[in-house]
């Protein structure tokens, strides 16, 4: 993996505001580039923006003021999206639920189905392409959503908060497949959160957001390299990290207060 | 380890769910017979006050009399009931094809809603029985003007029901949509129509019972005249005569049908919603 500095820009988010209600400042002067490869974590207390900024990157909420800029103009249509919640259809089965982004880009199940197969595989549930929804467990779920997100392979995938509902067992478990995943298929990862630990243990990037106005006001390096495995959990590496982003966090709610 | 060593080999089947198991057995038996005793208890009831009170069978006809009014008027409570179902079924088919369309047409167009909405409104609380004459008198065919009274009563529930089950769908998957580009119609057909069918199937059972009291209430209004309709204007023209074994048998009938409605509906539905919906499901314990 190229170190951070040598990964060319993917997106660059310029002077961003964004404003509700003609009074409640959302994001202000937000600066951002995010380079290709990076699993870059938003890190910050409740109200800082952060889902602000998935929602303007995926083109659904347009900045009050500044600009966001794709390299090679190419727009948010390639994009892969994962919500707090798995926000599957309860009416289809796990397939079909993964089939969505190719079915409303026209294709046919038949000329996708191997691309299906094989996002099923990589989470884990092969065996489960007939169950419907309401079947699976929250962490099941969960996976189901993610296949969804990265089987048309997005250069981009935006997560939201994805893990917050799942014990903390699970949400191990899941931590460690989704980096398997991204080194799978090669994309950017951008994740949204508010647990310290998750974000030290997932990414190489985070940009710590303070509250009121929204804004970046801290960005790290977790440069330990990948695969990491569980045992980087326990490592002194993890707990520096995780003591210079705590250090960071404990900032940005301070000038919230 | 003793519990352990002395635990039995068999399936453990613990007190608790040896008395549920036997208690769905009863429910399941229950469920049939005890409505079937009460309606036996009923007739036997029905029958004995009549006999022993010696109540004249225009004033309250004995069982016995209503079913060989049924047996012996078989003739022409048939094709009475051939009437009143086609009259029904038809109601209910242009309810669905009209409430439908309207609620796809209200969801799809702010404008269209905000301009008809309140009209549909107003022919669902003006009540049809005041509409009847009016539409008897503008259409040449009686069984047209049943129709139409009938289809006005069946028609909104489905409209009101389709209406709020579009607009139901998660945001987050309609965020999704949008993030895919889906088109209108994608979004209609793979997102919409899908998370309003459990509202649609709601309204469905509701419009099944109102298409056969609306097809009754035109019946009796327009019917009157002389053209003798279905059912209904057959119980009617029997309560003139003072044939009230034929009015009662009529009325079996009329109930017969409204079941048998309801239990089509109900069964399209779970049908439709069995995989999937809460509503349809067996609940785990």
């Amino acid at each position: 993996m190229t170190s951070i500095a040598q990964r060319p820009p993917l997106l660059t988010m310029s002077h961003i505001e964004k404003t509700f209600g003609g009074d409640v400042v959302a994001l202000r002067d937000m600066n951002l580039t995010v380079n290709e490869g990076d699993f870059l974590s938003l890190l910050g207390p409740s109200g800082c923006g952060k889902s602000t900024v998935l929602r303007l990157i995926s083109d659904l909420m347009h900045p009050t003021r500044g600009k966001i800029e794709w390299a090679g103009g190419q727009g948010s249509d390639d994009l892969g999206v994962v919500f707090q919640e798995p926000t599957l259809m309860p009416w289809a089965t796990v397939a079909q639920n993964v089939y969505l982004p190719f079915r409303l880009k026209g294709m046919t199940y038949d000329r996708v189905q191997d691309d299906i197969q094989e996002a099923l595989r990589l989470v884990g549930l092969a065996q489960f392409q007939d169950a419907y929804p309401r079947e699976l467990s929250g962490g099941m779920k969960m996976r189901v959503s993610i296949a969804r997100a990265m089987v048309t392979k997005p250069r981009l995938i935006l997560m939201d908060e994805p893990f917050a509902a799942l014990d903390e067992i699970t949400r191990f478990k899941l931590n460690n497949d989704l980096l398997e995943l991204k080194a799978a298929i090669d994309c950017t990862v951008i994740f949204v959160t508010h647990s310290v630990f998750e974000s030290v243990f997932l990414s190489d990037r985070i940009v710590v957001m303070a509250a009121r106005p929204g804004r970046v006001i801290h960005e790290l390096e977790v440069n330990t390299p990948y695969p990491r495995h569980e045992d980087f959990r326990t490592s002194a590496e993890y707990a520096a990290h995780t003591r210079a982003a705590s250090e960071a966090l404990g900032e940005a709610i301070g000038e919230a207060a | 380890m003793t519990i352990a060593d002395q635990a039995p080999v068999a399936p453990v089947v613990d007190e608790e769910e040896a008395a549920r198991a036997r208690k769905d057995r009863i429910h399941r038996v229950a469920k049939w017979t005890l409505p079937s005793l009460v309606m036996v208890l009923s007739v036997l009831a029905w029958h004995l006050y009549v006999t022993l009170n010696e109540v004249p069978h225009y004033i309250l006809p004995g069982p016995l009399v209503v079913a060989q009014s049924i047996f012996d008027d078989w003739g022409l409570l048939w094709p009475a009931m051939l009437t009143t179902t086609r009259l029904t079924v038809l109601a209910l088919i242009f309810a669905i094809i009209g409430g439908v369309a309207l609620a796809v047409a209200f969801t799809q167009s702010k404008w269209a809603e905000m301009s008809f909405f309140p009209y549909a409104v107003i022919l669902q609380v003006t009540p049809v029985i005041a509409i009847a004459p009016l539409l008897q008198i503008y259409m040449d065919s009686a069984f047209g003007a049943a129709l139409a009274c009938a289809w006005i009563v069946a028609f909104f529930p489905i409209l009101s029901n389709t209406t709020i089950g579009l607009k139901s769908a998660d945001h987050n998957l309609e965020d999704l949509f949008t993030i895919y580009g889906a088109s209108r119609w994608q979004r209609l057909r793979y997102l919409a129509a899908p998370s309003a069918l459990p509202f649609f199937l709601g309204g469905l059972k509701i419009a099944g019972g109102l298409a056969l009291i609306g097809a009754v209430v035109a019946e009796f209004v327009i019917g009157r005249a002389g053209t003798g309709l279905g059912l209904a204007s057959t119980l009617l023209e029997a309560s003139y005569r003072f044939n009230f074994g034929r009015l009662y048998a009529a009325l079996i009938l009329i109930s017969g049908m409204g079941v048998v409605i309801f239990a089509i509906t109900s069964l399209i539905s779970h049908l439709a919603l069995r995989k999937w919906h809460e509503s349809a499901m067996m609940r785990e314990r």
